[in-house]
């Protein structure tokens, strides 16, 4: 399912927007509650999921095996230090997630402004096939319209065929699939992202090192997404490679239609997860009645938990990133169609000290993480280079569109620690970025440039 | 700095209309208008900074309700520098990003007339509107704090004083000496208004080590090994 069109590859927007945010990685409840949880079955693990720390009394009957609440006595006692910590840690998350994307954002700005080829048009994706170089404004209006009806059409049905892979339990063809694309994201778009930057600063390169470096940085990448590696360079290389893919986003998309789309795709991320038919919803659901992790590639995640020390049955049973997505997983659970993997995760476990038999010498690292997923990443950093890229008044309006996304995710977390399951974490940042990209461009830039040509300041 | 960002927005919002609604080609008119705009402004952004107060003084209850003790974890007058500061590096950045930007490409300055020390006097008149803006979120906090109108008036006065002398560039004489005077004077009026005091700076330069006041008990008893 991976076309091409002229020079460009545009193959895995759907694989990765797909990738959003299943995550419903359950964690092995019965191994980590000790037995108790041994009674509760499906259901109850759905509803536990849901509030780590919930403060809502309805919950807590259901609750019964909350993160460490095994013993349904103890919750009302220690709801109260649930939220609380669920508050404490929610700002930790907020920051958890501001550097990574940042640091997307300003890979991606820095790249658009020094490499020109990623602003040059040439082409278009199949998925846009209306051309927008037409005279007239309706027209381009038009054809803005219909290659974002095409993309999002292709975005839903990729989803709903992912969905129903993986209900009819087709794992090999799906995990053959992602690894073809960050396959092809790894060595392709590298190696051309890596010819242009040379390019741009005039450094000559032979091929024996270019093919040393690349297939180093291919290799390891494949391995950190895939498998296992330290937890800061599998960060780095979701990083890269969401940058690498809005690059591409940000080249192969008309002007116009980049807008729509993104528009577009944040009303479909809320519609998605607020529906509760949304193919992405019967995908986290079937994990976790399935009691399985969701596609580890695709979710950046910000914290791991390794459980080290005395080897107790059932907390060796943890393993390594699968207790993150403990929370949160309930049955609303977001994770917008995997199309673009926006979902996020809260992922508040309380701590193993509420635990009854935490064990002294379990060394716990930090529990708590938040997932967000890597289509996020990329339609941030798509507007933002976009407005780099496009934008008359430059700096300002990439500035700004930056402080909107970052206030957008932001109250997308606080929601998230108030309503403690998944939300979508497009339709917030993309509105206040697409208002502030609009108006600063032109407004806030005519005003600005007036008063600094007289120097003035205000 | 997102609420600077919308004050922003707002009255470039205003300042275009005026504009779009007034005559283009008068250039008398448009300078006013540019004035209007500018103070227009001004006053919200101090308005904005009063709603961003009202908005932590609401989360600061809210942290305080929830934490052990009673009390938030941050207080009010680290908020109250932490958004000025904020307030003060994206109103610095907005002004001085372009024109830095500008100053690494080829170019000669002021070749049409104005004056050649643009850049370096832009870079001094950020610094000063960064220390200013930190300086006055310090003390328009505690204004709305303690209720003290008088000096809430006296910021906004001083920041309005302070983007007038402005338009006094490129005579730079008058407008930057006078703006780092009144730098330093709201430095030190944010100072003491934060709990600072000679006392404090000569204890801090002394580096004296603050005695502990507390007893230790020393004990010879120890738990008991298990056997």
């Amino acid at each position: 399912m991976i076309t091409f069109t002229n020079n460009s590859d545009s193959e895995e927007e759907p694989c990765n927007e797909r990738t959003s945010l299943m995550s419903a990685e359950s964690p092995p409840v019965p191994s980590y509650q000790d037995g108790l949880q041994a009674s509760e079955a499906g259901e109850a693990q759905t509803h536990r999921k849901r509030r780590t720390g919930s403060s809502r009394s309805p919950n807590n009957a259901a609750n019964g095996s909350t993160s460490g609440l095994s013993v349904p006595v103890r919750e009302s006692a220690v709801e109260n230090e649930e939220e609380e910590l669920t508050l404490k840690y929610g700002a930790k998350h907020v920051i958890m997630l501001f550097v990574p994307v940042t640091l997307c954002m300003i890979v991606v700005v820095a790249t658009i402004k020094s490499v020109r080829f990623y602003t040059e048009k040439n082409g278009q994706l199949i998925y846009t096939p209306f051309s927008e170089d037409t005279p007239s404004v309706g027209q381009r209006l038009l054809n803005s319209v219909l290659n974002t009806i095409v993309m999002i059409s292709v975005i839903v049905v990729m989803t709903v065929f992912l969905v129903l892979l993986y209900k009819y339990r087709c794992y090999k063809f799906i995990h053959g699939w992602l690894i073809l694309s960050s396959l092809m994201l790894l060595f392709l778009f590298t190696y051309i992202y890596l010819g242009e930057v040379l390019k741009t600063y005039n450094v000559a390169m032979d091929y024996p090192t270019l093919v040393l470096i690349i297939w180093n940085f291919g290799a390891v990448g494949m391995i950190c997404i895939h498998w296992k590696g330290p937890l800061q360079l599998q960060q780095a290389y979701l990083i890269m490679i969401s940058a690498l893919m809005a690059l591409v986003f940000i080249k192969y998309l008309p002007e116009w239609s980049a807008w729509v789309i993104l528009g577009a795709i944040s009303i479909y991320d809320l519609m998605a997860v607020l529906c509760p038919k949304g193919p992405l919803r019967m995908l986290v659901e079937t994990a976790q009645e399935r009691n399985e992790p969701i596609f580890p590639a695709l979710i950046y995640s910000s914290a791991m938990m390794w459980t080290v020390g005395m080897a107790k049955p059932d907390t060796a049973a943890r393993g390594p990133s699968q207790q993150m997505w403990d929370t949160a997983e309930d049955g609303r659970v977001n994770h917008r169609s995997p199309s673009h993997s926006n979902s996020e995760i809260l992922e508040t476990r309380s701590p193993g000290a509420t635990h009854p038999v935490t064990s002294l010498e379990e060394l716990e690292e930090e529990e708590r993480g938040v997932k967000l997923g890597l289509g996020d990443f990329i339609f941030y950093s798509v507007l933002v280079g976009k407005a780099a890229a496009t934008a008359s008044g430059d700096w300002n309006t990439t500035l700004a569109c930056f402080v909107a996304i970052l206030i957008g995710l932001c109250l997308t977390l606080l929601l998230l620690a108030v309503f403690k399951k998944a939300l979508p974490a497009l339709p917030i940042s993309i509105t206040f970025g697409l208002v502030f990209y609009f108006s600063t461009d032109n407004l806030v830039r005519p005003f600005m440039d007036t008063l600094a040509s007289h120097q003035l300041y205000i | 700095a997102f609420f600077w960002l919308v004050s922003l927005l707002l009255a470039s919002l205003i300042w275009f209309i005026s504009v779009h609604l007034s005559d283009q080609e008068n250039a008398r008119l448009q300078f006013s208008l540019l004035v209007f705009g500018a103070a227009v402004s001004v006053l919200l952004q101090e308005l904005f900074r009063f709603a961003y107060f009202k908005l932590l003084k609401k989360a600061d209850e809210g942290l305080a309700m929830i934490s052990e003790d009673g009390r938030s974890p941050i207080s009010l007058k680290q908020m109250a520098y932490v958004s000025g500061l904020s307030f003060g590096l994206i109103s610095g950045v907005f002004s001085v990003i372009n024109i830095l930007a500008d100053s690494m490409g080829p170019g000669i300055v002021g070749i049409h007339g104005d004056s050649p020390y643009y850049f370096i006097t832009s870079a001094f008149l950020t610094m000063a509107l960064v220390f200013l803006h930190t300086f006055w979120g310090v003390i328009f906090f505690d204004a709305c704090e303690k209720r003290r109108y008088w000096c809430l008036g006296l910021v906004v006065a001083s920041h309005l004083v302070t983007s007038g002398l402005t338009f006094l560039n490129p005579w730079y004489e008058a407008s930057l000496v006078p703006i780092y005077i009144i730098t330093i004077c709201m430095g030190a009026w944010a100072f003491f208004t934060a709990g600072g005091s000679f006392r404090n700076v000569l204890k801090c330069l002394s580096c004296k080590r603050q005695e502990d006041s507390r007893v230790m008990m020393y004990s010879a008893l120890r738990v008991p090994f298990e056997d």
